[in-house]
C-alpha cells in the first residue's frame, strides 16, 4: 500500500525526467556556456576569461546594427509571404481537400525530405544568371542583359519563405480543420455571405494557428545564415552570417556569443508585442496547440 | 520627528505593511534562488576558453617528442579540395612501396573554419583523427604555432626534403628553418575572368572597380587576401603596411562595394559562378583555374596583373594529438621525391617546392602524345607552376601580426566591408 502510494508520488518525476534531461544537457548547458562566453575577453592565442565583460554587447550592437536590423526585416518579409502563399494553401487543404487532405500535407512536406542546404543551392542554380529561368528570358529580350535575382535581398527573401513554408501551411491547417462546419452553416443562417462568414467567423479562429506558423517561420527566418550566404550577395549579410563569421573566422567568441543573445532579446521582445497585439494572453500555450 | 497628517497613505497600517515587508517573508524559495544565483555565477565563470603560449621548441623538445615513436602502418590525411588527382596515384604508390595506408580526406574548406573546427580538441589534448593536415601560412597557421598545437619536425626524418626542396621553402618567414612544417605547394592569389564576356585582358587591379563590370565583380571574403589586393593597387607592400594603409585599402574596398560593383564576397567557391557567367572577373588562386578548364572544358584566364600578386604556402604540418606521427612524417618526406612532385603538379597546377619537378615533367611530355602532350608541357613552362626569379619579385606575402591585438585591428577593418 505505502509502495504503491510512493510509486504513484514518484510517477511524474520520472515521466518528466527523460525531457527534463535533455533540455538541461542540450539547452541550459550550451546557453550558459554562451551567456558566460559572452561576458569574457581575452583572445584565441591566451585564451578568455570571464570577467563581466559587457563590452561585447556595444560592439556588438555598434557594428552590426545594420545586419540586426536587416535580418529582422528579411525575417518579417519572408513571414509575410508565407502567410500570403501558405494561408490559402492551407485553406484550400482543410476545406476543399476532400478524403486526398493526407496527399496534400505530403505533398508540402515533400521538399523537406531533401536537405535544407542543397535545396538552397538548387535555388541558386535555377536563379543564375544565365541559368533556366533568366537564360531564355534574357535571350528572348525580355529581360537587359545585366538584370539579375541572385546576389539581391528579394532573393534571399523568397528563399526564406520557401525553406519556411511548411512551418506556416501546416499550423493553419490545424487550426483552419479544427472549426466546426456547423459554424459556418451558422453564418450562412444568419446571412453572412462568404465575405463575411470568412472575415467573422473562420479568420480569428484561425489566428492562432497563423500566431503559432510566425513563430515557427519568423524566429528561424530571422536568425537563418546559410539563406544569405548561397543566394545573397555583398550588402545582404544577415546578423546570422556575422555571428558563424565573428565564431568561426575572427574567434571572437564573446562578440559572437552577445550577438546571439542581443538577437534573442530582440526577437523575444517583438514576438510578445505580437502576442500582445493579438490580445493572446498565454503566448507558450497557444504555439503548443 | 514630523505629524503624519491623516490623509497620508502611510498611517494606512495595511498598506504600510503591504510596502515593507514581503508577502511570503524570507522563506525556503529565496534561499533556492540565491543558491541557484550563486550556482549561475560559479558556472559562468567556470566556462571561460583556455588558450596557452608555448614557449619554442629547443632540439631536446624535438628528441622528446620522437623518441620512441614507431612506424603504425596507417595515416591519416587531411587536405583541401582538388589537391590531389581524384584517383590518389602517388598514396597508392607510397601504400605498395611502405606498406603504410592512407586515409585521404579533402575536409578542409578554409583555414579559418578548420581551425575553429579542432582548436577544442587539440586544447583537450585529443585527437582530431587526422596524423597529417594542409595548412596556409596566415593567421590560424601562427595561432597553431603559438598554441603549440603543432608537432616540432624530426629532419633526419626528412631527407628528400633537405635534398630537393627549393631554397626560398627552407627558409619561410612563417616558420624559418621548417621546425613546424614544410610546404605542400604554393599558389598565387590574381584576377581570373571569363573572355566570354571580357574583351579587353585586364592588366590592372583597377579592373575591378570597373564601372562596366558593375555587378559582376567577384571579391574574396578572406581579411588578409582582400587586404593585399587593395595595398598593392595603391602601390603599398602589404608585408611592410601600417595600420594607415590598412585604412586607405579598406576605404578602396568600401568604395568599390558602395558603388555597386561588387556582386558577393566569396570564401573559396568564386568558380563555378565565374562559369557560369554570374560574375565576369574575380579575384582568384591560380590553379584552381587551370584545373577547371581543364576538367569542365572552360576557357577561363588567369593573370598576374602589373601591381604584383600574392603568393601564399600550403604546409604539412602534425597535429600534436596525432596517433600515427611516424608515419605522417614519412608522407611528408615522400612528397619531396622529384617524381612525386612531379605528378603533383601536373594534376594540380599549383607551385611546387621541388624544382627538379620540371624536368621530369618535361620528359614526361615527351613520351605522350597529342592533347596530353601539350598539357604537360604547358605545365612544365607555366609561370604558375615554376615561378622565374622577376616572377617571384612581383609576388607579395600575407601581412604577420605582431599580436593578436594587431591582428584583431587589421580583421575587422576588412570584414566590416565583408560583411556589410
Amino acid at each position: 500500500m505505502k509502495g504503491s502510494r510512493l510509486r504513484a508520488a514518484l510517477t511524474p518525476y520520472a515521466l518528466i525526467l527523460p525531457g527534463g534531461l535533455w533540455l538541461a544537457i542540450f539547452f541550459v548547458i550550451p546557453m550558459v556556456v554562451m551567456l558566460s562566453l559572452s561576458l569574457q575577453s581575452g583572445n584565441i592565442t591566451d585564451g578568455y576569461q570571464f570577467t563581466w565583460n559587457w563590452r561585447s554587447y556595444l560592439d556588438g550592437v555598434t557594428n552590426f546594427h545594420d545586419q540586426i536590423i536587416r535580418s529582422i526585416w528579411y525575417g518579417l518579409a519572408a513571414t509575410i509571404l508565407t502567410i500570403v502563399i501558405g494561408y490559402p494553401v492551407a485553406y484550400w487543404i482543410a476545406f476543399r481537400g476532400g478524403r486526398h487532405k493526407n496527399v496534400y500535407l505530403f505533398l508540402i512536406l515533400l521538399p523537406f525530405l531533401v536537405p535544407f542546404v542543397l535545396r538552397t543551392i538548387s535555388w541558386q542554380f535555377f536563379l543564375a544568371d544565365n541559368g533556366v529561368l533568366l537564360g531564355p528570358l534574357k535571350s528572348a529580350g525580355l529581360l537587359p542583359e545585366d538584370f539579375h535575382i541572385l546576389a539581391t535581398g528579394v532573393a534571399v527573401v523568397f528563399g526564406l519563405a520557401y525553406n519556411f513554408l511548411p512551418f506556416m501551411v501546416l499550423p493553419i491547417y490545424v487550426a483552419l480543420e479544427r472549426i466546426d462546419p456547423a459554424l459556418l452553416e451558422a453564418a450562412t443562417d444568419l446571412y453572412a455571405n462568404r465575405v463575411q462568414t470568412f472575415l467573422r467567423v473562420v479568420l480569428p479562429l484561425s489566428l492562432p494557428g497563423v500566431f503559432a506558423g510566425v513563430l515557427m517561420t519568423f524566429v528561424p527566418a530571422s536568425s537563418d545564415y546559410v539563406n544569405a550566404s548561397i543566394l545573397g550577395g555583398a550588402g545582404n549579410t544577415m546578423v546570422g552570417n556575422v555571428i558563424q563569421n565573428q565564431y568561426l573566422v575572427t574567434q571572437d567568441y564573446p562578440v559572437a556569443a552577445a550577438l546571439s543573445f542581443t538577437l534573442m532579446a530582440v526577437l523575444l521582445i517583438g514576438i510578445f508585442a505580437y502576442a500582445r497585439a493579438l490580445g493572446t494572453e498565454e503566448v507558450l500555450e497557444v504555439s503548443a496547440r | 520627528m514630523s505629524v503624519i497628517p491623516p490623509s497620508d497613505p502611510r498611517r494606512d497600517t495595511a498598506l504600510l505593511r503591504g510596502m515593507t515587508r514581503r508577502r511570503l517573508g524570507p522563506g525556503r524559495r529565496d534561499l533556492f534562488r540565491l543558491a541557484g544565483l550563486s550556482a549561475a555565477g560559479l558556472a559562468l565563470a567556470a566556462c571561460g576558453v583556455q588558450g596557452r603560449r608555448a614557449a619554442p621548441p629547443q632540439q631536446s623538445d624535438v628528441e622528446k617528442y620522437w623518441s620512441g615513436r614507431t612506424q603504425n602502418g596507417h595515416v591519416d590525411f587531411a587536405n583541401w579540395p582538388l589537391y590531389m588527382d581524384p584517383k590518389l596515384p602517388e598514396l597508392k604508390a607510397f601504400t605498395e612501396r611502405t606498406g603504410i595506408t592512407v586515409n585521404y580526406k579533402e575536409v578542409i574548406q578554409d583555414n579559418a573554419s578548420w581551425f575553429a573546427k579542432i582548436q577544442p580538441q587539440l586544447a583537450a589534448g585529443q585527437s582530431i583523427g587526422y596524423d597529417l593536415m594542409v595548412v596556409t601560412n596566415g593567421i590560424q597557421f601562427t595561432q597553431l604555432v603559438q598554441l603549440g598545437y603543432l608537432v616540432p619536425l624530426d629532419h633526419s626524418k626528412l631527407p628528400n626534403f633537405a635534398k630537393n626542396a627549393a631554397e626560398a621553402y627552407k627558409r619561410e618567414p612563417f616558420d624559418p628553418g621548417n621546425v613546424y612544417s614544410v610546404p605542400y605547394a604554393s599558389g598565387i592569389t590574381g584576377i581570373a575572368y571569363n573572355p566570354k564576356y571580357i574583351d579587353t585582358p585586364p592588366t590592372s587591379y583597377a579592373a575591378l572597380w570597373d564601372p562596366r563590370y558593375k555587378g559582376k565583380v567577384g571579391m574574396m571574403s578572406d581579411a588578409q587576401e582582400i587586404g593585399n589586393l587593395a595595398m598593392m593597387l595603391l602601390g603599398v607592400e602589404p608585408e611592410k603596411s601600417t595600420p594607415a594603409d590598412w585604412q586607405k585599402a579598406a576605404d578602396k574596398l568600401r568604395e568599390q562595394r558602395d558603388a555597386g560593383i561588387v556582386r558577393k564576397y566569396y570564401d573559396q567557391n568564386f568558380i563555378d559562378p565565374l562559369g557560369k557567367g554570374d560574375i565576369w572577373i574575380c579575384q582568384a588562386w591560380s590553379g584552381d583555374i587551370f584545373q577547371k578548364n581543364v576538367s569542365d572544358g572552360t576557357d577561363l584566364k588567369f593573370v598576374i596583373p602589373e601591381e604584383g600578386a600574392t603568393i601564399w604556402t600550403d604546409n604539412m604540418v602534425i597535429p600534436k594529438t596525432a596517433a600515427n606521427p611516424v608515419d605522417a612524417i614519412m608522407l611528408m618526406d615522400y612528397f619531396y621525391e622529384p617524381e612525386v612532385a612531379a605528378t603533383l603538379a601536373e594534376y594540380i597546377n599549383y607551385i611546387t617546392p621541388v624544382p627538379a619537378a620540371q624536368d621530369i615533367i618535361r620528359s614526361h611530355a615527351a613520351e605522350a602524345k597529342g592533347e596530353d602532350k601539350e598539357l604537360l608541357e604547358a605545365v612544365a613552362s607555366s609561370p604558375l607552376v615554376f615561378p622565374s626569379e622577376a616572377d617571384y619579385a612581383k609576388l607579395h606575402t600575407y601581412r604577420s601580426f605582431k599580436d593578436a591585438n594587431e591582428q584583431k585591428q587589421y580583421e575587422s577593418l576588412f570584414q566590416a566591408i565583408t560583411t556589410a
